[in-house]
């Protein structure tokens, strides 16, 4: 039976929901193992072991809160060489980049990213990916000999709790000076409102069409109103209107709500690769030829400003009258 | 790869910049993948300095604007990649740095970042800056690869960069906002897009940068073997090429007054309002 380690990544004091994805489908293709690293959640091994994982590598050292990826490299490669895993999972995340290429380096072993699914087929490992903003989707293999490394897309796989639980193997605290390299000396969160985009059920993201950053009100108005969460384009974000954590699409998030608004946004490739799993997709824009009314349910070509206070009003009408 | 700032006589401190830059084809066209080499159509197809590269030359020349010091573009591509390198001179880089070879063609990520590290190598840099990802492909592994090979710390995702003293530190684009690292030089760092506005090249910089200096490489010249790197060298292959599922076209209505009830109607017909 195939092996496969998982890096669970823990931010802001949670499992991040992407280990979760990757770790139950690592158990419905063979062994799944987690590797645990710096500190985390009471409950987390338990969580670990309830989403498929029948070894959780545990490692609280604070090295890896202190510094970037080396610590972690380190720890993985010395699992790599004594588990010898078929593959290591990774999520497409800050710390799976950084980890995860590094490692390619030092094993001098291929890497797959932004893979969408993944199979084994006669023994090797075929992961499907979208390709060039998604407009491809392509199937690829790393071929060296050894273990192999992939990064995986947020929101490709389901978070499946099976009810299982995991033994802990204690991993021992790196250490070298080379691995405390990188200092990091201040942590920031920007605040977000309202639910979190990533799990939210409905999401209305703004885009250029606003004009400006001030309109960007309107889009969290609707949002509160359905209880929504509010997302960006990057034209916006890089504009400064919003933080880049609202950012959706291929260098953003991934976002697969029940209902996905899309106000003033063109529907580039890169922010259809992170949007177009929503189930109903609704678009309003000025541009009848907007690539977005390709991929909408329901598109209305209107100016934001005269549609999206009317949408507001009328709900607020239907809501108070219900 | 370098020669350590605190190593320096005092009048020395200024930093000398290498900017890894790729060739992609131009946002206006529609990139294409060969059902054959399964690759990215590269002949024949209208080019450019990657935009997030531009980013990765700005940062590199305000930080020798405010240091001292030297910027290098160093691209892998085809002979024609001479053009985005000659702009990158022009914004302000002061030499280039072209690997081009048809050994190297079919490189994976790892053999890119074997040919930028063997490239890099016959220089002395205090810094390495990269995009944190190319707009054609995207992998986003280059840099994190290369970090490895030249064995240099890496400073990722960076929304601002400083030079202070012999650091670098970095503000770090995070999934819940930002964090503030630093290392000592030498390090490479991978710059977010929105870091700067990348400036345009004046007249005078164009005329100046047909006087510069572009080193050209071949495979062999930087010391790498066919197992290394192109396509012989590669550990990924893509197995086939394919288009995604589309989705269903949708009901498109104009907007006659009543577009704002026609949305809060379609929600009613989802039972959500
Ligand atoms: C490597 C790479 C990665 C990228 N990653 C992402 C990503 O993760 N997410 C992302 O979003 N983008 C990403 N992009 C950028 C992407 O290509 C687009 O540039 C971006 O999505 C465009 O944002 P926009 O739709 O807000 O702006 P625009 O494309 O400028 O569209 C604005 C739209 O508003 C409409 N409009 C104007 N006025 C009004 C009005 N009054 N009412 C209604 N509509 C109006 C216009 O018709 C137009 O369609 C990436 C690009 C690259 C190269
Ligand atoms: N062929 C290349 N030439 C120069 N730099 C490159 C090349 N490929 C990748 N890079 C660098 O690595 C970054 C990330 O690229 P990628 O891993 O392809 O997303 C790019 O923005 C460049 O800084």
């Amino acid at each position: 039976m195939a092996k496969l380690l998982v890096y669970t990544e823990v931010s802001q004091g949670k499992l991040v929901s992407i280990g979760l994805e990757i770790l139950s489908r690592a158990a419905q293709l063979g062994e799944a193992e987690a590797i645990l690293l710096g500190s985390a959640p009471d409950d987390a091994v338990q969580t670990l072991g309830n989403y498929g994982a029948k070894t959780v590598y545990r490692c609280a050292d604070p090295i890896f809160d202190q510094h970037l990826a080396a610590p972690a490299v380190k720890v993985i490669e010395d699992l790599i060489s004594q588990q010898k895993p078929d593959a290591v999972l990774f999520g497409t995340t800050y710390a799976g980049r950084d980890i995860a290429s590094a490692l390619s380096a030092r094993l001098d072993s291929g890497a797959l990213t932004d893979v969408g699914e993944l199979e084994i087929e006669d023994g090797s490992f075929v992961a499907t990916i979208p390709a060039l903003g998604a407009s491809y989707q392509n199937t690829a293999t790393i071929t060296n000999a050894g273990t192999k490394l992939m990064l995986v897309r947020p929101k490709a796989f389901e978070a499946r709790a099976v009810g299982g639980s995991a033994r802990v193997e204690d991993v021992p605290a790196p250490s070298g000076a080379d691995l405390q390299r990188v200092l990091v000396t201040n942590s920031v969160v920007e605040k977000a409102e309202g639910p979190q985009l990533e799990e939210a059920n409905v999401v209305v993201s703004g885009g250029r069409g606003l004009k400006s950053a001030e309109h960007f009100q309107m889009v969290r108005d609707l949002a509160e109103l359905m209880g929504g969460a509010v997302g960006a384009t990057r034209a916006i974000v890089d504009a400064g209107w919003v933080p880049y954590s609202l950012q959706v699409g291929q260098t953003g998030k991934s976002v697969k709500p029940s209902i996905y608004i899309a106000l003033g946004i063109s529907g580039a490739i890169q922010h259809l690769a992170g949007m177009k799993g929503s189930n109903t997709i609704i678009a309003v824009n000025t541009d009848p030829d907007a690539p977005i009314f390709k991929n909408a349910d329901f598109g209305v070509v209107g100016d934001v400003f005269k549609v999206v206070p009317q949408l507001i009003e009328e709900i607020k009408k239907r809501k108070g009258s219900a | 790869m370098a020669r350590h700032l605190l190593t320096r006589p005092v009048e020395w401190l200024f930093v000398n910049i290498a900017v890894c830059a790729k060739c992609v084809p131009i946002s206006a066209v529609t990139i294409e993948i060969d059902p054959t080499t399964k690759r990215v159509k590269r002949e024949g197809v209208s080019h450019e300095l990657d935009p997030a590269a531009a980013s990765a030359v700005e940062e590199a020349l305000r930080l020798v604007e405010a240091h001292g010091g030297e910027v290098t573009v160093v691209t892998m591509g085809m002979p024609n990649a001479v053009d985005e390198i000659r702009k990158a001179l022009a914004m302000g880089a002061e030499r280039g740095v072209l690997i081009s070879d048809p050994a190297l063609a079919g490189s994976d990520t790892l053999g890119t970042a074997k040919a930028l590290a063997a490239a890099i190598k016959k220089g002395q840099y205090d810094m390495v800056i990269c995009a944190t990802e190319s707009t054609d492909t995207y992998s986003g592994l280059v840099p994190g690869q290369l970090a490895e090979l030249l064995g240099v710390a890496a400073l990722t995702f960076a929304k601002k960069v400083k030079v202070e003293g012999s650091k670098a530190v970095v503000r770090r684009q995070t999934d819940f906002g930002y964090q503030v690292v630093e290392a000592e030089l030498p390090v490479l760092i991978t710059v977010s897009s929105g870091i700067n506005e990348p400036r345009y090249p004046s007249l005078k910089g164009i005329m100046g940068a047909k006087r510069k200096e572009i080193a050209t490489y071949s495979a062999a010249d930087v010391g790498l073997s066919p197992d290394q790197v192109g396509e012989s060298g590669a550990r990924e292959k893509v197995l086939t090429v394919g288009k995604p599922p589309t989705r269903a076209q949708g009901t498109v209505v104009t907007d006659e007054g009543d577009g704002g009830v026609k949305i809060a109607d379609f929600l009613a017909s989802l039972k959500v309002l």
